[in-house]
């Protein structure tokens, strides 16, 4: 799913503006196709904001915003090349894992055999095989966590967002899904941006860092070069290194 | 006073006022049979009372799915459409049917569908002229609707509320067809609620009295409550009055039981008006298909209530204010209203605090238990045993004892206190307890106690719920038929009753006016209860 050579921006956000009753959010960035993007800052920043925007869930006031060299105005949230996992609540609490999965491949639920094949085949690469029949309430956060990831792969879409996934797992549990991600995106060679509050986990997985402060965008930088910032109180006080 | 003395004097307060909640009802039971001179099994239970009892499962089953059938497209279209502007109003326009007395209800309703009324001027306009009854089957259909499609789909919009924001994002995410959307994500939600939306709702059809005397219109669509008014008013058959509540009695029972097994009671309606971010329903056709349903409920629930207040203000209402049979009945209802909720308001507040004290120990015996469990059964005892067979049970009591209506206004206000306590109880009791785990402690060692602790403790959060469980009480009473039918005579009339004899006797510009004035009161008192209960609309956030 590599996107094709001549488009090297995954995501690029041109003057992108977001109004609300007491304050407005100003985007611009480039994120290039293919890397692991940790977006973090403080609560407040705007960091699920720039997600909404992206996913189609909110509708900027101005600017452009372009995902594989296509613009996205006034496109649906299904109908971008996105895919999103929040905290929780990504599965549909009374349906199963297969038919939570299966909801990727058709959203009417309309799976033929090897459609199913492809489900079952998608929950055992995130480590679930045989969960297909589970109730998404009989499974760990973490096991949960991983079949909403098994939807995203059946989907196919070439960036994934997500939205702090494992803010609810113990660090054990972390561990293990930041190398599930990294082996998935290595297999698929997908863009990821994640909103994360955790340092180890833009230190161990990221590739770059959005840093995000009061609505603006302020550092983008490769990872090395940001956890050796000095430089702005703000991400002194992110990395803990005040 | 030491602590151990208005703690022994609180539970006896609480167990003065169980005793005579307990009391009133047993006696009504008791003389029922008593009444009947021995003679009381085989002949009573004759077809009329078969029939009487198969036609108010009926109405009841009828009314049940129609006002589900109803409601469900109407609660997916709020859901869906969560901001077009006017919604807030109509979800409150939705709200107003539960605190209007049913007999102005009926009234409003008659304006619309009645043989004069609205929809028949319509259907001789354009050439048909068959009109549509509204009395029988049809109306008592149409008034259980009017008032239960709205509570329904309130209850339903709320759990579809409840849904996680995530799902929402998901399923806009993924694409799902609005088909599925009902299928897999708004139809599971609203049908873990059915069971105890169908419960509550079958429940309230299988008792409505006032709606199936004004608009049954016959003895062939007569239910269990109404036949045994008739028994007593007009056939004066006492076998017959008791048969039918004694199966009365056997009908909720067994309702209340299945409901207690099957159906767990609905969570409280908190539609709070907050926006959920939806990202379906956007397309025209589902703007259209939900347009066309909300415009539907706001006509068929709006339209009784124009009707009301414009036939209301039509009537001569100068000449009905200088009416003194409208002072009396007037006076008489705000009397009647004032003393019941007091009395609900009071003996509720008293019993719950006393069970609070009992059971505030580490160590309750089995006495202590029972104590507050009776507490708790007492307050729903009205359901059981509902206000007409309380009625008609006070009513053979007491007629060796005279004129029926010399007890009328004391029997009355004793039912009237007694219907309003599972309302009163369901407001109360959660915020005193609330009250109590917050404040029981730290008053205890500062050493509040008596009055200054009512006075500067327990007043002032306790007022809201207080006057809104009063105001409920006070609505409930206003606008009742059933016990005043049963005991009215010329010198006890109130408002209800005054209307329902000047519907009788035709002077129907009087009923519209006095309709429009109960039907203010009670939603003046209402508002008032509700006061400041709706949430503040959440905005987008950062």
């Amino acid at each position: 799913m590599n996107s094709p050579a001549s488009v090297s921006a995954a995501v690029s956000l041109k003057d992108v503006e977001v109004r609300f009753k007491t304050t407005t959010l100003l985007f611009d960035c480039v994120i290039p196709a293919g890397q692991i993007v940790a977006v973090a800052g403080a609560s407040g920043s705007g960091k699920s904001t720039l997600f909404n925007v992206i996913a189609g869930f909110e509708e900027p006031e101005q600017g452009a915003v372009h995902i594989l060299g296509e613009d996205m105005a006034g496109r649906l949230p299904a109908a971008r090349p996105v895919s999103v996992i929040f905290q929780e609540h990504n599965l549909f609490a009374h349906l199963d894992a297969a038919t939570n999965v299966g909801f990727g491949i058709s959203p009417a639920l309309r799976l033929s055999a090897v459609d199913r094949a492809k489900v079952a085949d998608a929950l055992k690469r995130v480590g679930l095989d045989g969960f297909g029949g589970r109730l998404p309430p009989t499974l760990s956060g973490g096991e949960r966590q991983r079949v909403a990831l098994a939807r995203a792969l059946v989907r196919h879409r070439p960036l994934l967002l997500l939205d702090e996934p494992f803010a609810a797992l113990d660090p054990g549990m972390r561990a293990e899904m930041r190398k599930l991600l990294r082996d998935l995106h290595d297999e698929e060679g997908n863009t990821i941006l994640m909103i994360t509050h955790h340092p180890d986990d833009v230190r161990l997985l990221a590739d770059s860092v959005l840093f995000l402060d009061r609505g603006r965008i302020i550092t983008h930088d490769p990872v090395d070069r940001f956890v050796e910032r000095r430089d702005i109180t703000a991400i002194n006080r992110f990395l803990g290194s005040e | 006073m030491s602590g151990a003395a208005e703690r022994r004097m609180t539970i006896a307060a609480g167990a003065f006022g169980l005793g005579g909640v307990l009391l009133f009802v047993a006696l009504a039971i008791v003389a029922l049979p008593a009444q009947s001179g021995g003679g009381y099994a085989g002949a009573p239970f004759d077809a009329y009372v078969w029939r009487v009892t198969r036609f108010t499962l009926l109405q009841a089953s009828l009314s049940t799915i129609l006002s589900i059938l109803f409601a469900v497209p109407v609660a997916r279209a709020l859901a869906r459409q969560a901001s077009f502007p006017g919604r807030i109003w109509l979800l409150r326009l939705m709200a107003l049917p539960l605190g209007l007395p049913a007999l102005v209800a009926a009234l409003g309703l008659i304006e619309v569908w009645g043989r004069q009324g609205l929809l028949n001027t319509v259907l001789v306009a354009i050439g048909l002229n068959d009109p549509v009854s509204i009395y029988g089957l049809f109306g008592i259909l149409l008034a259980h609707v009017f008032f239960n499609m709205p509570l329904a789909a309130r209850l339903m919009l709320a759990g579809i509320e409840r849904i996680p924001g995530e799902y929402w994002r998901t399923v806009a995410n993924l694409g799902m067809p609005s088909a599925a959307i009902f299928r897999f994500i708004e139809w599971p939600a609203i049908r873990g609620l059915l069971p105890g939306i169908a419960g509550l709702i079958f429940m309230l059809c299988a008792t409505s009295f006032t709606l199936v005397l004004t608009l049954g219109g016959g003895p062939a669509a007569s239910t269990i409550e109404v036949a045994i008014y008739q028994a007593l008013r007009f056939d004066f058959d006492p076998p017959r009055a008791i048969a039918l509540s004694t199966l009365q009695i056997a009908l909720t029972g067994a309702l209340l039981l299945v409901l207690k097994v099957l159906a767990p009671p609905p969570p409280e309606s908190e539609t709070t008006g907050k926006a959920i971010r939806r990202f379906d329903g956007v397309s025209g056709r589902s703007r259209l298909t939900d347009g066309l349903w909300l415009i539907l409920a706001l006509v068929f629930v709006g339209l009784p209530f124009a009707a009301i207040a414009y036939s209301g203000l039509q009537a001569d209402l100068p000449r009905l204010a200088r009416d003194a049979a409208v002072h009396h009945a007037f006076a008489t209802s705000i009397a009647i209203a004032l003393l019941s909720a007091t009395i609900s308001v009071g003996v509720t507040a008293v019993m719950i605090r006393a069970q609070q004290v009992t059971l505030r120990r580490r160590q309750t015996g089995a006495a202590a238990r029972g104590f507050a469990g009776t507490i708790d059964a007492s307050t729903s005892l009205v359901l059981l045993v509902p206000p007409v067979v309380l009625g008609a049970g006070w009513f053979l009591l007491l007629r060796p004892y005279g004129d029926v209506a010399r007890f009328a206004p004391a029997v009355v206000i004793a039912i009237n206190a007694l219907m309003a306590l599972p309302f009163v109880h369901r407001v109360l009791a959660p915020a005193m307890a609330t009250h109590a785990a917050r404040t029981d402690r730290l008053a205890a060692s500062l050493g509040i106690a008596g009055f200054h602790r009512l006075r500067w403790i327990d007043w002032p959060p306790l007022r809201k719920p207080l006057l809104m469980a009063f105001s409920f009480a006070m609505a409930l009473s206003l606008g009742d038929l059933g016990a005043v039918a049963l005991f009215g005579s010329q010198d006890m009339t109130t408002l209800p009753w005054l209307l329902y004899s000047r519907m009788g006797s035709y002077r129907t510009g009087d009923a519209a006016g006095l309709a429009l004035l109960l039907g203010l009161i009670c939603l003046i008192l209402a508002v008032l209860g509700t006061a400041g209960e709706d949430g503040a609309r959440e905005g987008k956030d950062a």
